[in-house]
């Protein structure tokens, strides 16, 4: 992989002068995932922040072909257009010797959720291309409501926290683990603050013959509440709590990126965002926290055992 | 007429089967597509067809009609040419995509096999689905038989690819009534169709990497009123340029689809409008009641959008009365949709014949010629008195 020197001069394929909050973490992962590549890359976006808030007609922000076709459709859409690509190389309207590679970005509401059939079709069909779940757990577009990626406990608009309620009372859903079931070449979780392990997770994910999938904590100030220049913190403590275990399925092979030297316990990600806040104050929810602790630790465990890390 | 085209050994093919061998010629770029009864067959077939290495098109085998016709967007604005079919609940699963298609003006074409939409779920013929679909920007044109189906999938390509015009396409055919009965099919040879219809090329494509283009993109209260006044217009040039291409059509190929074609209207005093496969059944039925010297005749629509208004109003003002055949419900307690649409175009005609509607065949009840001389009878008793005292009827229904 380049250094960080070098990468710095690769030019920018998402430029500046886009309307995503400052320290925002999804335009954060996606100019270190597309730096991965020095191929041409065709760009899709499911709706979402991202796509909202770089292509504000008459201007985008792309410097690279992009398409958003809707909310749950981003993986058909870049299937294709994949396929395009390879039915003209055939007739002979696009040079064979041409590269080009074929990303798709959706949040984890169009990932998880409404996307998800399209996610798991485009994966079964074998299409090469990426894809790519910022993942800020909760609808951040349309104001910070519940997904399947919400972690348990969080407030959101569509599942607050109040006099009779905690948060989300379920667990959050396990993506990874669903794209891996489809038994594709290259599927991996990364976080921004990783950029070394995410930019080398995106080369990897670029290189091989059919779909990749990466799952990138994408943290969100507004949402998650705490300040906007604490985007990276946080992205590291989902790490060193074991929150957000960092590893890379390759041909069905586990290989865990990052074992914390030391796990920290998982107060310390829930204390730094305000939308646990209901769990520590006016009274500490010791029970909550218990059982999220629990959960975060079965969780690795069972990731240390595929990664060939625990017995 | 030296140079029409010379037409291949006649085939027995079903509707479907037409559609797949009108999908033969056209060799699209790229297919993505998804089963549904009645239009299976077309997937199917178009399948054998690239398994045998007869097409080199790249099919795209879809979990969903979704899915479908997001695929076809993001290959149509690759700059391939992009196909797909469905019907009835696989068009309604597909509409939030297909303004998006149209709207993005990508010259897809598309096979709809007209199916009742649910519920309850019935898998016969109505209209219901594309009906439900004409607001959605496409270009929809209507088929009597699999000859039309075959002729029009071909007239299709070249008018949802005008330079001024580039809007989605849909073929409609009746479900099993056409789709599934065998019928002879003269196909054309595929190098008139490919000269006919020419090579795909787009002003702007996702993959030209070198000049990159947003496709797609947020489009607020200060430019989205201009894009849709935009697509307005190239909608109203397809109505402007059909003319022209099926004109070149019927020099090409012989066969004529202008907006309306009139059956027996020379000196007809009443006549009925209809689509699809029972304007056959009612040409049959008013050659029997012309040979008892009843004035009747038939318009058949080949195209409802771009709605032809003028040549309906030039067709039915004078008349004495005007039945409207409506394979639809709209649940707006005045009728059905070909009514509604038909009966405001003749509002601005300066010789308004008195209009009835009559809602037949929903969830493929038959439609007889004996129903269509009860429409005629009623016809005459409008034309007698000059008024409509039933504006909705339903025929055929217990």
């Amino acid at each position: 992989m380049p250094n960080i020197k070098e990468l710095s001069t690769r030019p920018e394929r998402l430029t500046s002068g886009h309307r995503l909050c400052p320290g925002c973490g999804a335009s954060i992962a996606v100019r270190q995932i597309l730096m991965a590549t020095e191929d041409p890359v065709v760009v899709g976006a499911a709706t979402g922040c991202l796509e909202v808030a770089t292509t504000i007609y008459p201007f985008t922000a792309w410097n690279t072909p992009f398409i958003h076709n809707a909310f749950e459709n981003v993986a058909a859409t870049i299937s294709g257009s994949e396929t395009a690509f390879r039915a003209l190389q055939k007739s002979g309207k696009i040079s064979k010797d041409k590269q080009i590679k074929f990303i798709a970005f959706g949040g984890d509401g169009g990932t998880y959720d409404i996307g998800l059939q399209s996610l798991s079709g485009a994966l079964e069909r074998g299409h090469n291309f990426v894809y790519v779940c910022y993942d800020n757990e909760a609808y951040m577009n349309t104001g910070i409501q519940r997904s399947g990626a919400t972690p348990m406990c969080a407030s959101t608009t569509t599942a607050p926290s109040g006099k009779a309620s905690l948060g989300k009372p379920q667990f959050r859903k396990d993506l990874t683990q669903i794209a891996v079931a489809h038994n594709i070449p290259y599927a991996a979780q990364g976080t921004i603050a990783y950029w070394s392990d995410l930019v080398r997770k995106a080369e990897k994910a670029f290189s091989v013959d059919g779909p990749a999938f990466l799952n990138v904590l994408s943290p969100c100030y507004r949402g998650w509440r705490f300040d906007q220049e604490k985007t990276v913190e946080v992205s590291k403590l989902a790490v060193d709590t074991c929150f957000w275990p960092l590893y890379e399925v390759v041909n069905g092979e586990y290989k865990l990126s990052r074992k914390p030297k030391q796990k920290l316990p998982i107060t310390d990600w829930l204390k730094a965002q305000g939308r646990f806040k209901h769990l520590f104050s006016p009274t500490e929810q010791s029970e909550a926290i218990e059982q999220i602790q629990k959960e975060v630790d079965a969780r690795w465990q069972k990731v240390l055992k595929l990664c060939g890390e625990a017995e | 007429m030296s140079n029409i085209a010379q037409k291949q050994e006649k085939i027995a093919v079903s509707g479907d089967e037409a559609a797949a061998y009108a999908m033969k010629v056209i060799e699209p770029d790229v297919v993505a597509a998804y089963p549904i009864t009645p239009q299976t067959e077309i997937v199917m077939n178009f399948s054998q067809f690239v398994a045998d290495g007869e097409v080199t098109t790249e099919m795209i085998p879809v979990e969903s009609e979704h899915s479908a016709m997001s695929a076809c967007v993001g290959s149509a604005a690759s700059g391939a040419r992009t196909m797909t079919a469905t019907s009835a609940n696989g068009l309604a699963l597909m509409w939030e995509v297909l303004y998006i298609a149209s709207s993005t003006r990508l010259p897809i074409v598309m096979p709809v096999v007209n199916r009742a939409l649910s519920a309850p779920i019935n898998i016969h013929c109505d209209h219901s689905d594309s009906m439900g679909a004409r607001d959605a920007g496409w270009i929809q044109m209507y088929c009597e038989n699999a000859q039309e189906v075959y002729e029009k999938l071909i007239l299709a390509i070249r008018i949802g690819e005008l330079e001024d015009v580039r809007l989605p396409v849909m073929v409609c055919q009746d479900g099993f009534i056409t789709s599934h009965a065998v019928e002879a099919l003269e196909p054309f040879a595929k190098e008139d169709v490919q000269k006919f219809i020419g090579s795909y090329s787009v002003p702007y494509s996702l993959l030209d990497v070198d000049n990159p283009v947003t496709f797609g993109p947020l489009d607020l209260q200060d430019y989205y009123f201009e894009h849709k006044r935009q697509q307005s217009e190239a909608m109203s040039r397809a109505y402007q340029q059909i003319p022209e291409i099926v004109k070149e059509f019927k020099n090409t190929f012989g066969s004529e689809y202008d907006f309306l074609e009139l059956y027996r209207m020379e000196d007809a005093e009443t006549a009925v409008i209809a689509l699809g496969s029972t304007a056959g059944t009612a040409k049959n039925t008013i050659d029997g009641l012309r040979e008892q010297g009843r004035k009747v005749g038939l318009v058949k629509m080949n195209f409802v959008r771009p709605f032809p208004a003028e040549e309906l109003r030039s067709a039915l003002s004078p008349l004495k009365a005007v039945g409207i055949l409506d394979r639809a419900e709209s649940f707006s307690n005045q009728g059905g949709p070909l009514f509604s649409e038909i009966r405001a175009a003749m509002y601005s005609s300066g010789q308004r014949p008195p209009i009835a509607d009559y809602i037949y065949g929903l969830g493929g009840r038959d439609m007889t010629p004996g129903l269509i001389e009860e429409v005629f009878r009623d016809l005459d008793k409008v034309a007698k008195t000059g008024k409509v005292e039933q504006s909705v009827h339903y025929i055929g229904v217990r």
